[in-house]
């Protein structure tokens, strides 16, 4: 197990590398223009061009910007460790921002998964146990129609309604807990949180029904029965246990892929995270920034993956031994 | 005779589909004396499996339209709540199954399961339950129970795995024991152990055993009576030697010709024609007539009574008595 543990964390550094890698190639191969002329404005004379190229490392080729910025996320540089350098644009120290950022992104995240996981596993586990009634063709049905809307729609519908219409909510933008209490917090996140699950309740509702179903079929449910066990214990400690055990593979991917930025539904909201970050360093052309993001959303993925590989051993008896 | 510990009256499971109705089982009679062993054989779709799933309350009233009576120890199990049903499930019926591989929860450990059950019917401690557990294990011949008991079903092999079904199933010390097809998925060598420990925890428990298999050769040794399925009713009856050695039934024969037997000099085997019979479209008379090489007008007609022959021994044919008499002495014995 030990030495499964230290391959993995192996593997998932070679692939942080190679991400951040394609992200330096992708981004010199495009005609992105330079980004020093960007940052001269108008004073756009060769010396200060010069002066601006030598200040971020521009007059070095790629590569060596690259290796540069390994060398100073693994040793830090003036701002600590990670060192993650400062933004092109804002001069700003990026591990202040990105970790602010994060903070948001991870509030949007986290309450955005404990809602759909609560919406989408209960709606999943009762249609599976009265397959093909009524209420079971309602939940699939509505589940297809949350699947087939997007954030962008939903969100501005959502706003439309609750804020301008109805005013029983409060508008968009990131209210810190800290600062405005947990009333005026909470009313700020609700929104974004059921928006953003909308989709996600409805395709994990989708997939437990149908793991669970497949369960429930399975010989060793008829054994449980046959031993005479309680339906409820046959339905929670026999069929969920299994049914539900592949559903954390995809729940940890899932919610990485967020925490390394939701863009719409950060934009949609106004929320300071990740996601509205890398929509603004990419249009300001901000290589550091767009690197750290990278760096960061892939850790993200990277390190989910490990856990839920070490989780499912941990949950699943065959795997262990393999 | 005492009174029989399962009597199943004119069973009936029929599953609506959209195809039209499948009539599993359609007019079962039979009985279970205590501690008899009772075989029942039949091809895959005769209703063997689904009659006793139905005794252990196993098939859904969702699915199925259940009619008839059968009496577990003078109760009607079909008249029970699901209740009453459960607590006679396990601790009274138990039941083991085809394949082992897939009969255990992957996910917990054997002893922990074969516990569970004792936890559910009896007011034991958890210590308890698991110290029966691996007493049970033990008693099934599985070496170092203790560190079994321990492990998960993936570390136990096919043979392991039955014998730990069979642990499991006589833990509370059952009545009956249901054995569908328990050896069907196992090497032949692991068949033999498998049915040998049934006999001697039979003997040993005093539990009455319905032995379900597709293997005439399997049931022959190991019971007392047995009954042959053909399209959800019983088409012959009888001992072992009655099956055996005067069967008096064209099924019967085209079973027992279709199974190699040892020191018998046979280049081919000899299979039944035809497919089995469709249970939405079943004919109108005998069953087994669109098969039958024997087969007579009458046949086609008219579905035939089950009728003694001799004791226990009955039959479902229209053939005459001295007629099958006759192949049977000239065509079935000399053949096979």
């Amino acid at each position: 197990m030990i030495r499964y543990i230290i391959r993995r964390v192996l593997w998932a550094i070679l692939v942080l590398l190679i991400v951040v890698f394609l992200t330096y190639v992708i981004f010199f191969l495009l005609p992105t223009g330079d980004p020093a002329v960007r940052l001269a404005g108008k004073a756009r004379t060769p010396e200060i061009l010069a002066q601006i190229r030598e200040h971020y490392g521009l007059d070095h080729p790629w590569y060596v910007q690259y290796l540069l910025f390994l060398k100073r996320a693994v040793l830090g540089d003036q701002y600590g460790w990670p060192g993650l350098g400062q933004s092109f644009t804002t001069k700003v120290p990026l591990k202040e921002t990105i970790f602010s950022r994060i903070a948001v992104t991870a509030q949007l995240a986290l309450g955005a998964a404990f809602v759909w996981i609560v919406i989408g596993l209960s709606i999943g586990i009762l249609a599976a146990l009265r397959p093909r009634t009524l209420g079971d063709r309602t939940a699939m049905g509505l589940a297809v129609l949350a699947i087939s809307m997007p954030v962008f729609f939903l969100g501005p519908l959502a706003l439309y309604i609750f804020w301008f219409k109805l005013e029983w909510l409060p508008g968009t933008g990131y209210y810190p807990l800290g600062e405005y209490g947990f009333g005026e917090w909470f009313g700020h996140w609700i929104l974004p949180w059921v928006v953003l699950s909308v989709l996600y309740a409805a395709f994990y509702a989708r997939l437990t029904r149908s793991n669970l179903m497949e369960t429930m079929t399975e010989d060793y449910i008829r054994t449980a029965r046959a031993k005479g066990l309680s339906e409820t214990r046959v339905v929670l400690r026999h069929g969920l246990r299994a049914g539900l055990t592949p559903i954390v593979t995809v729940f940890g991917l899932d919610l990485a892929a967020l925490l390394g930025g939701a863009i719409i539904t950060e934009t949609i909201f106004n929320l300071p995270g990740i996601g509205q970050l890398t929509v603004q360093s990419v249009g300001t052309q901000d290589l550091s920034a767009i690197a750290v993001i990278t760096l960061v959303a892939a850790t993200f993925v990277v390190v989910a993956n490990l856990i839920v590989d070490i989780v499912y051993a941990f949950l699943d008896p065959r795997v262990r031994l393999s | 005779m005492p009174e029989p510990l399962l009597e199943v009256k004119d069973l009936k499971v029929h599953f609506p589909t959209h195809d039209g109705l499948v009539k599993a089982v359609d007019g079962l009679t039979f009985t279970v004396q205590p501690g008899e062993t009772l075989g029942v054989v039949g091809e895959s779709g005769s209703g063997k499996s689904v009659s006793f799933l139905t005794v252990m309350g196993l098939i859904s009233r969702k699915s199925a339209v259940i009619e008839g009576q059968v009496f577990f120890q003078g109760h009607d199990l079909l008249q029970m709540t699901n209740d009453e049903l459960r607590e006679i499930r396990g601790a009274k019926i138990a039941m083991i199954f085809q394949d082992p591989m897939t009969s255990l929860h992957p996910f917990y450990k054997v002893g922990d399961q074969i516990a569970e059950m004792i936890l559910a019917h009896e007011d034991v401690s958890k210590k308890d339950a698991a110290r029966r557990a691996v007493e049970m294990l033990g008693e099934v011949n599985i070496p170092q129970p203790e560190e079994r008991a321990k492990q998960y079903p993936h570390e136990f092999s096919g043979g392991m795995r039955q014998r730990a079904m069979i642990a499991m199933a006589l833990s509370l010390n059952p009545d009956l024991l249901i054995a569908d097809e328990p050896t069907t998925a196992l090497d032949v060598t692991v068949q033999a152990q498998i049915l040998e420990l049934i006999d001697h925890l039979q003997s040993e428990f005093n539990t009455a055993v319905a032995l379900i298999t597709h293997d005439l050769g399997v049931v022959a040794e190991h019971t007392d009576h047995i009954q042959v399925m053909y399209a959800g009713r019983i088409v012959e009856e009888g001992t072992g030697d009655d099956i055996y050695y005067k069967p008096m039934m064209p099924y019967t024969w085209g079973l027992l010709r279709s199974i190699p037997r040892l020191g018998h000099d046979t280049d081919r085997l000899t299979p039944i024609k035809g497919a089995p019979p469709s249970l939405i479209f079943l004919p109108d008379g005998c069953a087994f007539s669109p098969r039958c090489p024997y087969v007579f007008d009458e046949c086609r007609l008219v579905q035939p009574e089950l009728l003694p022959i001799d004791g226990r021994h009955a039959t479902r044919c229209h053939l005459s008595y001295t007629d099958r008499q006759r192949i049977l002495d000239e065509e079935i014995l000399t053949s096979s």
